[in-house]
């Protein structure tokens, strides 16, 4: 990769040791790794993780090949795969190789994470070294409508899971009349099997800052906020070092690089309420009430956060932005199949061998990514169930794995890719409890404004409830369509008008449990 | 008086007891902090459940009248939030996933363990206040499910026994 032989070019001295800082790394160790190479004496970096989930804690070493991975280890392990002079043991039953090389990393094609899990995350020289702020610079040559142009040629989409054209997003908050204007980024990632956001604000935080940067000279907004997870205190700590640094920088403020141009940021915590990934949720909450959804029209972009015109992206469409910007829309449309150009980062989540974010082009089926990049359950058993798309999205069984991934192929059979995650289940899950579970979410995380949303994920639990023993199962099923049917068609967003489908694709595909 | 500083740490000021008027002094102060950002009520009750450990009943009643609120909006967005409460937790907090991902590899019988090893189900406190236990959706460790947290300290892969060491 050639960011890594830039940035590797440029070091001297010996040779380091890397072991993640990525809260997921540090979950299953990584600190007890990073202190057996403390205790050997070697210089050690915390950079944030590569995504491949089941090698963690993975540790890479310097040497003339590039870095060499080891994966996954135990601290005790340490001392037989990299001596005291920081030389790697390649003879290890643990070496993967050069990690560059390495398949699962090598097939992938990194856009948005080209850098994640290789610089410290908080380390702004890192960033400049591996061409970081590039973006930006070329943005402060442009005038907003030639960025926004150059957005749109991109053809990219939001990632957040509407996949609205996030040009054409940016020209709306541009054309709209106001004083003031907004950026804010969404990075209330809720959606069980979804981590992306998680992993580039831990692994790569300026990135996102530089995409909200270039946001705000497109649309001329001087204001930007991210609105982040509770559940997330350590991506929480490391974007608010990173802000403070680029702040300290230059690059927020009253001046963006010499330029005369301002922009700044604020990070906003969440308090855990799912529904606040819904973007108008978001708004209000972000204003200080609560959580609760908006009618629509007016769109946020005409009026958003506080009566004023806002973008509203989440995490992966901003932190896109600086590639495209540095390298170009016909670049980045190069990549990807049919009306969704670019990459998709792909996380594969649950009952997965080879758990972890793949940052791939678009087009690549559900069985490629399962069974080639996951390698199948990880119990070994017979793969039972797929969920797309997060809490809203429909179970899909094993026929459908030979469609392609890509918004309007997952569209055309019930199912949506949303923020890119994919939940794997083995032939022990119990697809009638899924089914409950999706509306007693439902009925937990809902706003409360309509009532098919805050009634009827709570009518559609007890009707669960009665199919599941026995009491009149077939009339039950039907009510349990009609009320899914008034559901999906009078809710006021998109909790109550998709919590039905998992419920949906329970009784179509797996109907022997429910 | 007690001196507030950010982060001072949720656990020891929960169990030292604050007075009524230090308390109110408090939550004068992190108003203070936040209140020329706009939309400033989430910040502020962050704050005060920080330094407090839980947001006391005359939370809303103070920060009504030091944001020109009513109070029944303060009310209606601390009642709204899960992760804003309103009843002392105990030293620790463990958080358990119970989403999908954390689901297909076994969460629900992690989740028996911990009732019956704690003795207490979902929003309840041990009787010795050790351990609060708290249901969460989605920790963003799902690659490597199911995954605990114990007060900020995230863990992935978690059987049983690993559970066992994190609460002995």
């Amino acid at each position: 990769m050639s960011l890594l032989t830039v940035w590797m070019s440029s070091l001297t001295d010996q040779s380091r040791v890397y072991v993640p800082a990525d809260s997921a790394a540090r979950s299953v160790g990584a600190d007890g790794v990073a202190r057996s190479v403390e205790e050997l004496g070697l210089p050690l970096k915390r950079p944030g993780s590569r995504g491949l989930y089941w090698l963690e804690p993975l540790l890479e070493v310097d040497s003339e090949q590039g870095r060499i991975g080891f994966g996954p280890l135990r601290p005790e392990e340490v001392h037989g795969v990299v001596d005291e002079t920081g030389r790697p043991n390649l003879e290890h039953p643990r070496c993967l190789g050069p990690i560059e090389r390495f398949e699962p990393l090598s097939c992938q094609q990194r856009l948005t994470f080209a850098r994640t899990g290789i610089i410290e995350p908080t380390c702004i020289d890192q960033y400049l070294a591996t061409a970081g702020f590039t973006g930006l610079r070329r943005a402060l040559e442009l005038g907003p409508q030639d960025i926004v142009d150059e957005i749109k040629l991109s053809g990219l989409r939001g990632r957040g899971g509407a996949a609205f054209p996030t040009g054409i997003k940016w020209q709306t908050v541009l054309d709209a009349p106001g004083d003031r204007k907004f950026v804010v980024c969404n990075a209330d990632e809720g959606d069980s099997g979804t981590f992306a956001d998680r992993m580039l604000m831990e692994g790569d935080p300026y990135c996102l800052i530089e995409g909200m940067i270039i946001a705000g000279l497109a649309t001329c907004a001087e204001q930007g906020y991210i609105y982040l997870r509770a559940e997330y205190p350590q991506a929480y700590r490391t974007m608010q070092a990173a802000v403070s640094t680029a702040r300290a920088h230059g690059f927020l403020g009253g001046d963006i690089c010499g330029s005369g141009r301002r922009f700044d940021l604020e990070l906003r915590k969440a308090a855990g309420a799912y529904i606040c990934g819904e973007e108008t949720a978001m708004l209000e909450s972000l204003e200080g009430k609560r959580g609760v959804v908006r009618f629509r029209p007016p769109l946020p972009a005409l009026k958003g956060l506080f009566g004023e015109p806002t973008v509203v992206n989440n995490v992966i469409s901003l932190a896109t932005v600086p590639v495209i910007m540095e390298r170009g829309g016909e670049f980045y449309r190069e990549f990807g199949s049919g009306d969704s150009r670019g990459t998709l980062t792909l996380q594969l989540a649950g009952n997965v061998q080879r758990g972890g974010l793949f940052e791939v082009p678009f087009g690549l089926t559900l069985r490629e990514a399962i069974e080639g990049l996951g390698g199948g359950t990880a119990s070994s058993r017979p793969l039972r169930a797929v969920q797309a798309g997060g809490p809203l999205g429909a179970f899909i069984p094993e026929s459908g794995l030979d469609t392609p991934l890509d918004y309007e192929s997952l569209k055309s059979i019930g199912a949506m890719l949303g923020h890119g995650g994919l939940v794997v289940f083995d032939d022990t899950a119990d697809m009638g409890a899924l089914a409950r579970f999706a509306m007693e979410f439902c009925a937990i995380e809902s706003c409360g404004k309509c009532t098919p949303c805050r009634i009827g994920a709570v009518r559609g639990t007890e009707v669960i409830d009665r199919i599941r023993a026995g009491e009149d199962p077939d009339a039950n099923r039907q009510l349990l369509r009609d009320l899914c049917d008034t559901m999906v068609e009078g809710s006021l967003c998109a909790l109550g008008g998709m919590a039905p489908y998992p419920v949906l694709s329970v009784l179509d595909h797996f109907p022997e449990d429910l | 008086m007690k001196i507030w500083s950010p982060g001072s740490g949720r656990r020891i000021a929960a169990f030292t007891g604050w007075s009524m008027g230090e308390t109110d002094q408090l939550i004068s102060q992190i108003c203070g902090e936040h209140r020329h950002r706009e939309g400033a009520l989430l910040p502020v009750l962050h704050g005060i459940q920080d330094a407090l450990g839980f947001l006391p009943p005359e939370t809303a009643g103070r920060v009504a009248e030091e944001l020109n609120l009513s109070r029944a909006e303060v009310h209606g967005v601390i009642s709204f939030y899960h992760l804003f409460r309103q009843h002392p937790p105990g030293q620790r907090t463990l958080y358990i996933c119970r989403s999908e991902a954390c689901q297909a590899m076994g969460n629900g019988p992690l989740i028996d363990h911990v009732r019956e090893k704690l003795g207490i189900d979902f929003h309840q406190t041990t009787g010795d206040r050790r351990f609060s236990l708290e249901p969460i959706y989605c920790l963003g460790n799902c690659a490597c499910a199911p995954a605990v947290m114990l007060d900020d300290e995230l863990h992935g892969r978690v059987t049983s026994d690993r559970l066992d060491e994190l609460l002995d």
